[in-house]
């Protein structure tokens, strides 16, 4: 396993930024950069533990591969779901321009 | 300010008094829009109040009652919803601008189960954005204050189930706990609230924070109205994956046992612990002495681990939350802002509707599971993950339930923590552990501190344990009653 990571610079943080979809500002930027180094900084606890051997827990139940009988039930109306879309058009959801013009 | 229940009494026996017919469901309900509109205004325990659905839902229990039809089990008794559980055609905000007019297509299976047992849901209260916070300072609309003190936080995420019951608003009311966000603001407004077993209560509506952390559970001004409503919501649902297939057990079985005989171990880790206030500490060995005295065989005992359940946490649970928060991405409901692309149209969007708590535990997990640091961080933090579950486990080989501390202080004053947010995310010390195992647990109102803010005890049990811990927390409100008459 590999050990924690440098301190969290501000082009990290940026780069976060871009992955997540979230248009920050410079103040952001440099806010969430101590911010984030702060809490990650207290994690490094955890990196003290000897975890050799131990497995992960996902989530604390016992179940596996929850599956029910293949049988039509209703569905949620699609008009009731469209009509709180942003922009809707002839039954679909309508986003703005996904490739680029070249 | 009034009391807990506002003196408007517990809703077990509205729920009786309805059934048997020498209550109206309506009348009770009058009372407490009455309250609402006088008190709400300084409270701010609610985003969105159902006055007129709320009337027609009383007056079908009413109906059914004269026609001698079963009214079900919390007959006309009123239920404040967290805004994060979806109720059709009814705004569900989870106090974020990002769903501000959004009105979900279906309601949550809590919800349905609710109507079914004849309760009236009276509105919507507020929260932290998307659950994340521990005072509900983080809403997009504003935050609530403390029925006790309205200077000072009430909670949260959860804080305004909390202060609706507090406020005598509703005797009853659903929270969801992802890191004790119904348990800290419960501990914090003097009520009882508790988180049962992950996958006890169906999340299907519930708008998701950390799933394999979040359960919804219940508020209420005692103990038995809290296993009430419990009983009410627990159980199998097809619609959730993680619903447990067992019957459920019973909340409210032996709240009148007492606890003779019952093994407890206070948890040094979670009690006399750095960072947890002196006043705290004595509340949680008051209320270990009164199970002692009353035949319970109490003992400390140590999970080691424990200690670094909030760092583990705070791993797991924004890494889960980057997750589930990307469907927020202006396509199929809530805000868009428009962009001269697709991404530009996401990133504009995602950054106009959430507020800043909510980017940053986006940031934090997007970081946390980005190539390269993903096994450095959400790996370790769920292989720490298991080794709580084990000290937990050993624990119980001891003990039938362990005792702790709710929250380290008792509330703090609005404003107080808002610029720093890993003091604010010590708020969560004791009640993050539960979330991480999928245990249940509860707390109490034990006291006050010497701000004469309350105080709250918290009661551990293991998975599925729910009888045994809520026949322990009867146990510990009857003390604190005990206590309260000693000292007056």
């Amino acid at each position: 396993m590999s050990g924690m990571p440098a301190r969290i610079s501000r082009a990290d943080v940026a780069h976060v930024a871009r992955l997540a979809r979230l248009d920050l500002t410079d103040d952001e930027l440099e806010r969430f950069t101590d911010q984030l180094g702060a809490v990650l900084e207290h994690a490094r606890d955890v990196e003290a533990l000897d975890t050799e051997g131990v497995p992960p827990t996902a989530h604390p139940l016992p179940l596996r591969n929850v599956l029910r009988e293949d049988v039509v039930t209703p569905s949620l109306d699609r008009d009731e779901v469209l009509a709180q879309a942003p922009e809707a058009e002839a039954d679909r959801f309508k986003v703005p321009r996904i490739l680029g013009d070249a | 300010m009034s009391g807990p229940a506002g003196g408007r009494g517990p809703a077990v026996e509205l729920a009786a008094g309805v059934r048997s017919g020498e209550r109206r469901a309506i009348d009770a309900l009058e009372d407490y829009l009455v309250a609402i509109a006088e008190g709400d205004d300084q409270i701010h325990a609610f985003n969105h109040v159902m006055a007129e659905s709320a009337r027609a839902a009383a007056a079908a229990v009413d109906e059914a009652v004269a026609a001698e039809r079963d009214p079900g089990p919390l007959a006309g008794v009123p239920v404040a919803l967290k805004d994060n559980l979806c109720t059709r055609g009814v705004p569900t905000t989870c106090s974020s601008r990002i769903l501000d007019s959004w009105l979900p297509p279906y309601d949550a299976t809590v919800v349905t189960r609710l109507r079914h047992a004849g309760a009236v849901i009276v509105g919507k209260t507020n929260l932290d954005e998307f659950a994340m916070g521990s005072s509900t300072e983080n809403s997009a609309f504003g935050p609530t204050r403390n029925p006790r003190n309205l200077d000072r936080v009430p909670g949260g995420s959860s804080g305004g189930s909390a202060a609706a019951v507090a406020a005598g608003f509703a005797p009853l009311a659903l929270g969801s706990d992802t890191g004790g966000s119904i348990r800290q603001p419960a501990a914090l407004c003097g009520v009882v609230g508790a988180k049962p077993t992950y996958g006890l209560v169906s999340r299907y509506g519930l708008v998701a924070f950390a799933s394999s952390l979040d359960q919804i559970g219940p508020f209420g001004a005692t103990v038995g109205d809290a296993a009430a409503l419990l009983d009410v919501i627990s159980g199998h649902d097809h619609m959730d994956s993680t619903s447990l297939p067992s019957a459920p057990p019973s909340a409210a079985a032996r709240l009148s046992d007492g606890v003779e005989g019952l093994r407890v171990g206070v948890v040094t880790e979670l009690t006399a612990a750095e960072g947890i206030a002196a006043e705290v500490v004595a509340r949680v060995r008051q209320a270990a002495d009164a199970l002692a005295a009353a035949g319970a065989k109490v003992e400390d005992v140590s999970v080691p681990a424990a200690v670094y359940g909030l760092s583990a946490y705070y791993l797991i649970a924004p890494a889960e939350a980057s997750s589930n928060l990307a469907r927020y991405d202006g396509v199929r409901y809530g805000l868009r802002v428009p962009g001269a692309d697709i991404t530009e149209m996401y990133g504009q969007t995602r950054a106009a509707g959430f507020g800043a708590e909510v980017k940053r535990r986006i940031m934090l997990g997007t970081y946390a599971l980005s190539a390269g640091y993903y096994d450095a961080y959400y790996g370790q933090a769920q292989r720490v993950r298991t080794l709580i579950i084990r000290d937990f486990e050993a624990a119980y080989e001891t003990f039938d339930v362990l005792l702790s501390a709710t929250t380290p202080t008792t509330a703090f004053e609005i404003g107080a923590k808002t610029s720093d947010p890993l003091s604010m995310y010590l708020s969560d010390l004791c009640t993050i552990p539960s979330n991480l195992a999928g245990h249940p647990a509860i707390t109490v109102p034990f006291g006050t501190g010497t701000d004469g803010m309350p105080i709250g005890v918290q009661v551990l049990a293991p998975a599925l344990g729910e009888t045994v811990m809520f026949q322990v927390a009867a146990a510990i409100e009857d003390a604190a009653r005990a206590h309260e008459e000693a000292v007056r």
